[in-house]
């Protein structure tokens, strides 16, 4: 893997977004947006919201990263510039890496309106602060990167790869402890949502929520995530062929 | 050891999908500093063979070597450049700023880039449009984008799908003879068309159709081959005497 390609990869997507300023904003402002809708949902019960919001923050990144890198990345398909890149001397890694440092530094960017808005004008209080809720949130929000990336490999439209969302990331959001705890639902559903890694990003977001230190379990959450993110990522790689 | 050919290809077959033949059986050499013209109607398999020539193609059966190294290797990928049938660049970031991108992937320097995007961008007539979305351009002006991006880092072989598709007379004149200056500096150029028109402009043309090589010489002893006056006539001599 080379850094250089990796870097110029990165900037290349970010020129591509900085361009489709509707897009930008879209993915900037929308987590935000939903949280405030979903503070006037909860008027009645502010204490639902107060538990809810900062989980929210480490599932509206998946999803949104999981959409914008798999439509990006079919695209690369259907325009034939990936076409183009896979006779370059570039590796596989240094293009899958490229995308996912670009989303990951727009998720940082989406995760602090989407916080400053939690924290400051919705008022919630988050016992972990700001810090560990945007590191949450970004590893969330790599892991929609990676499972982008990976599931865009199946996808051979845009159409496709949108029908992706639905089918890999609503059994996740069901069972991953949001609506109904855990230890609640089916067995069977318990060891799916076991081995799921949006159940651990929304564990990491209570861990944040509810303790004032970093906490173990916030440790061994976040590693969970990132090593799911990074398998994804060379699983990514691997996908894209240089041969077809 | 001085190599005589860019491109040996020695009985290749390309099976798409369950069973479409798409190469049957090619046994052709393409010499070096020549610009080779792969003529036939669409769906002859000229994307196909050059696709096998960048490596991007699954072959069956044969073998292909660039430069002596088999097609697809790493070694090649700083002396072949492939321009796609589509144009295959980004459409939502400006002229200059794919030039860079590629450039900055193919490996150029820093402090070569300036220099070398300014000389891709005057080449190709693009220095007017340099601060402009590819999207807002041209179609004609797309396919130059294009060109221009396989022109980076002076490749030794380059190997073009349908480079000038769409554009006007003048400039595909003004294109080829660029490809002439080129070939004359030692590069080889691959070069597909479904025209007839541009086969006389290439130093060797291989005509294809159906998978299958009718023809491997230069324009002028195809013509007199078939004691045709053109190109086209010939090609289509040489199809009725196959059925």
């Amino acid at each position: 893997m080379n850094i250089k390609k990796v870097y110029f990869t990165a900037l290349r997507v970010l020129q591509q977004l900085s361009h489709d300023p509707r897009t930008l904003a879209l993915v900037l402002l929308m987590p935000a947006i939903l949280l405030t809708i979903l503070k006037f949902v909860f008027e009645k019960s502010p204490s639902t919201f107060d538990s809810i919001a900062p989980m929210s923050l480490g599932i509206f990144p998946i999803i949104m990263m999981f959409v914008i890198t798999s439509i990006s990345t079919v695209r690369e398909r259907t325009i034939g510039t990936l076409d183009r890149l896979m006779t370059y001397p570039i590796s596989k890694l240094d293009f899958i890496f490229g995308y996912a440092l670009a989303f990951s530094i727009l998720a940082l960017v989406q995760a602090s309106i989407a916080s400053f808005v939690i924290l400051v004008l919705l008022n919630v209080s988050v016992a972990g602060g700001t810090v560990s809720l945007l590191i949450a949130a970004v590893i969330a929000a790599l892991l929609g990167t990676s499972l982008g990336l990976f599931m865009s490999a199946f996808a051979t439209t845009e159409f496709q790869a949108v029908q992706f969302m639905p089918a890999i990331i609503l059994p996740q959001l069901l069972t991953c402890g949001l609506f109904v705890a855990r230890d609640q639902m089916a067995q069977g559903l318990q060891w799916f949502a076991n081995i799921m890694p949006l159940t651990y990003s929304v564990d990491a977001m209570k861990q944040v929520t509810n303790h004032n230190t970093w906490t173990h379990t916030l440790s061994k959450d976040l590693i969970i995530v990132a090593c799911y993110a990074v398998i994804l990522l060379i699983l990514g790689a691997i996908t894209i062929k240089r041969q077809e | 050891m001085d190599i005589k050919n860019a491109v040996e290809i020695k009985k290749l077959t390309v099976v798409l999908g369950k069973d479409f033949v798409a190469l049957d059986n090619i046994n052709v050499n393409l010499k070096k500093g020549k610009i080779i013209g792969f003529i036939g109607p669409s769906g002859a398999g000229k994307t196909t063979l050059i696709r096998s020539i960048v490596g991007r193609q699954k072959i069956q059966t044969g073998e292909i070597k660039v430069f002596d190294l088999p097609a697809g290797s790493s070694e090649l990928r700083k002396n072949v450049s492939y321009m796609t049938q589509e144009n295959s660049v980004y459409k939502d970031i400006t002229v200059e700023q794919n030039i860079k991108y590629f450039a900055r992937m193919y490996g150029v320097k820093k402090a070569n880039l300036t220099t070398e995007v300014n000389k891709i961008l005057r080449s190709t007539d693009m220095t007017n449009q340099a601060k402009n979305l590819v999207t807002n351009i041209s179609g004609g002006q797309k396919q130059r984008v294009s060109l221009a991006v396989a022109l980076i880092g002076s490749p030794k072989l380059m190997v073009l799908d349908e480079p000038t598709v769409g554009l006007d007379p003048a400039l595909r004149d003004q294109i080829w003879s660029q490809f002439n200056d080129l070939a004359r500096k030692g590069t080889t150029l691959i070069v597909t068309s479904h025209v007839m028109d541009e086969a006389s402009r290439c130093d060797e043309l291989l005509l294809l159709r159906d998978g299958k090589v009718l023809d491997h010489d230069s324009p002028k002893n195809i013509c007199q081959k078939t004691n045709s006056a053109t190109v086209e006539e010939s090609f289509l001599k040489l199809v009725r005497s196959k059925n």
